[in-house]
């Protein structure tokens, strides 16, 4: 952790073979520039997926950007499921985001939403016929935050008091949510022998969310827009916020001011794994009424993506959010119409990241050309 | 005593089978680790490795061209080696070049990588316009399989030894020479001092760029024929997606297992390979759910060497001191 080594701060000089100098900027770069550099990027990234799909399917640019376009909006069902799938894998990105602020690599949200839809699909199987509505959502909403609260407390608990590596441990408890899951599907699997539970409550339908206005996902996209601002809010704004800006930025910085830091680990790992659980709720409640193994589509690791992409800004996250399901969508649509592999999303999905993940650089270092004499490092 | 040698006979060749993707992974990591650069991306880096072999050798077979063995046996490995290096480059240039997150790179890299495998290995026929109902290589894995003994009927030292593909020992000689060079040469030794404190290791006059490009492409090539091994020995060279399945992530658990030490992950690979078919073998009777808790054994038994790992603080058993960390020479 410590690298300030003794003999690296010697002054030396040395031919230079690059003609490029980089610094770092220290200021940090004006908002509108930074975000004019990432929208660059993404352009840059767009023109080459479209590259990439005219060489696999010769259609010409024009008809690929057209067709993914239909692909999400071309007709109301699918606008539908387009907002369904943001709001899900916004409500993710967002629960990443306060831990990403301080650092702690939560790469453990699949097995946080997975605990959460568990938690979801037990109440509702177990209690679904014994409790009035009015009582079984509450909770199974309490259920599920606690049971992703507890998986996101276990690897920040060993994290705060002895360093364990948090990125490994949350990808490890991943598996072993995902492996609790198959075990209860298989308990609980409709008919016996199935291999899966099928919708849960079908008949009386105990448990599901109800419908606002009369659109089955209006209710989860009302929910995330308001979770958007909370989070928005909360890390702005609050004194939990600071302290996890101020952990983000130097423990030790944290430790000086008397920030008590393993409180502030344990404390936002519980929130986040707690809102990855309000993921599993929605999509178990709201949306599937049923539990898979395949349930969380890999969002717990493309939040992560979509968080670090928007810089971590809650409101910004709408858009990087709506970029990755527009892009899977859209393939998904030039997929199915050339016969190919539904995979070719998570290609277009890929290319978009290298540009943006790419990009940064220029947003954190400044790159000029040397002047010819040898510089000091 | 007969009832526990002949369990062996067959349950011990079924889990060294098994063990070679998560040894050629993990081996991988290692070398990856030790630079310093947590490389997330190696499962899609073994999607990828997997399905550069499998285009090479469908090439081969459906060319015309006269079946030689030892060149199907080159090309797909050729290809495999070269598909991967150009993702461990892809990496190394975005984290080491651009200093770009590891994390969100490794991630970005899996997904990339999964979708090109699956993608690839579910379209290959539409895009050719091949008229084989779908990717069996059997040719191909036929040549693959081939083995030292062919008795039927082979003793116990033949059947636990010797009665392995030539890719078997190759992953065990591969994690073997990995180990002894990092231990014990000076390219080893400079490695580490990468992956420890490449500031340091700068000022003493390493080429830190150098050593992670390398470790981390060399890496990435060797986890990559972890996934050409699954589909043209192990799978019979029918491609299935996500066939592969976690066994990327099951590799990175290795490597902490191990305690970053690829001598050691020849054992631990085929203990791995072993608790990931133990439920095969337990005899559960009608109760089929309890086997899914069998498989969560890895992934338990990783999480408890980790957090054992961290609560003895023993200076020699831990990551490296710069895992995931960028290098910037300026930056103090």
């Amino acid at each position: 952790m410590n690298n300030e080594p003794v003999a690296a701060k010697k002054k030396r000089s040395f031919t230079i073979r690059n003609p490029f100098m980089l610094t770092k900027r220290t200021e940090g770069m004006a908002g509108y520039k930074s975000w004019g550099i990432r929208l660059i990027a993404l352009l840059l990234a767009i023109v080459v997926c479209g590259l990439i799909t005219l060489l696999i399917t010769g259609l010409n640019p024009f008809d690929v950007y057209s067709t993914m376009f239909r692909g999400n909006f071309g007709t109301a069902r699918k606008t539908w499921v387009v907002l369904k799938d943001m709001a899900i894998l916004l409500c993710v990105s967002l629960a990443v985001t306060p831990a990403f602020k301080m650092r702690f690599w939560n790469i453990g949200g699949e097995g946080q939403i997975l605990v959460g839809a568990l938690a979801t699909s037990a109440c509702m199987i177990l209690l679904g016929d014994k409790l009035p509505a009015a009582l079984l959502i509450p909770i199974m909403f309490i259920a599920a935050l606690a049971a992703g609260a507890i998986w996101g407390i276990i690897p920040a608990f060993f994290k705060a008091y002895w360093r364990t590596n948090e990125t490994l441990f949350t990808l490890m408890m991943n598996y072993v949510a995902l492996q609790l899951v198959s075990f209860f599907i298989i308990v609980w699997e409709v008919p016996k022998g199935a291999g899966q539970i099928g919708i849960i409550n079908q008949s009386s339908m105990a448990g599901w969310l109800p419908w606002v206005g009369g659109q089955q996902y209006l209710l989860n996209v009302i929910i995330v827009a308001v979770l958007t601002a909370l989070v928005y809010v909360y890390l702005k704004y609050t004194k939990h916020g600071y302290e996890i800006s101020v952990v983000g930025e130097s423990e030790r910085t944290a430790k000086y001011i008397g920030i008590k830091v393993p409180k502030v680990l344990i404390r936002t790992m519980a929130l986040s794994g707690a809102l990855c659980a309000l993921a599993g709720f929605l999509k178990v409640a709201g949306t599937d009424h049923t539990l898979t193994t395949t349930i969380t589509e890999g969002y717990g690791f493309t939040a992560v993506m979509v968080s670090w992409m928007a810089n971590f800004n809650p409101i910004a996250m709408i858009f990087t959010t709506f970029i990755i399901v527009f892009l899977d969508k859209g393939a998904g649509e030039i997929a199915s119409i050339f016969r190919l592999n539904q995979s070719f999303s998570e290609i277009l999905t890929g290319i978009i990241l290298f540009f943006i993940i790419g990009c940064e650089f220029f947003i954190r270092y400044k790159i000029s050309l040397r002047h010819s004499e040898t510089k000091e490092a | 005593m007969d009832a526990i040698l002949s369990f062996f006979m067959t349950f011990l060749p079924r889990a060294v089978a098994q063990s070679v993707p998560l040894l050629c992974g993990a081996t991988g990591e290692i070398l990856t680790e030790k630079s310093g650069n947590l490389n997330l991306g190696i499962p899609g880096i073994m999607y990828v490795g997997a399905i550069s072999g499998v285009i090479g050798a469908f090439f081969y077979e459906n060319s015309g061209l006269q079946f030689i063995p030892a060149v199907a046996i080159i090309i797909p490995i050729v290809c495999s080696l070269l598909g991967s290096f150009l993702m461990g480059l892809l990496y190394c240039f975005l984290t080491v070049t651009l200093r770009a997150n590891q994390n969100v790179t490794g991630l970005a890299l899996t997904t990339f990588g999964i979708g090109v495998g699956n993608f690839f290995g579910g379209s290959l026929i539409t895009l050719v316009e091949s008229d084989v109902p779908s990717i069996v290589l059997s040719n191909t894995s036929a040549c693959f399989k081939m083995r030292l003994i062919n008795s039927a009927n082979p003793g116990w030292f033949e059947a636990l030894f010797l009665n392995y593909t030539f890719m078997t020992y190759a992953a065990i000689a591969i994690a073997i020479i990995c180990g002894f060079i990092l231990k014990r040469t000076k390219v080893g030794l400079h490695l580490r001092a990468v992956g420890e404190n490449p500031a340091t290791a700068d000022a003493a006059g390493i080429n830190v760029t150098r050593y992670k490009y390398l470790s981390t492409c060399i890496g990435s090539m060797i986890a990559g024929l972890g996934g050409m091994y699954y589909v043209l020995d192990y799978m019979n060279g029918i491609w299935s997606n996500d066939g592969f399945g976690d066994r990327g992530w099951l590799a990175i658990a290795l490597v902490i297992f191990t305690i970053w030490r690829p001598g050691a992950s020849v054992w631990a690979s085929i203990l791995f390979g072993g608790l990931y078919i133990l439920h095969i073998f337990i005899p559960t009777g009608t109760d089929m759910a309890i086997k899914e808790i069998y498989k969560m054994l890895p992934y338990l038994v990783t999480i408890i060497v980790l957090v054992v790992v961290s609560l003895r603080k023993k200076k020699e058993n831990q990551p490296p001191a710069s895992l995931g960390l960028a290098y910037f020479r300026e930056e103090r």
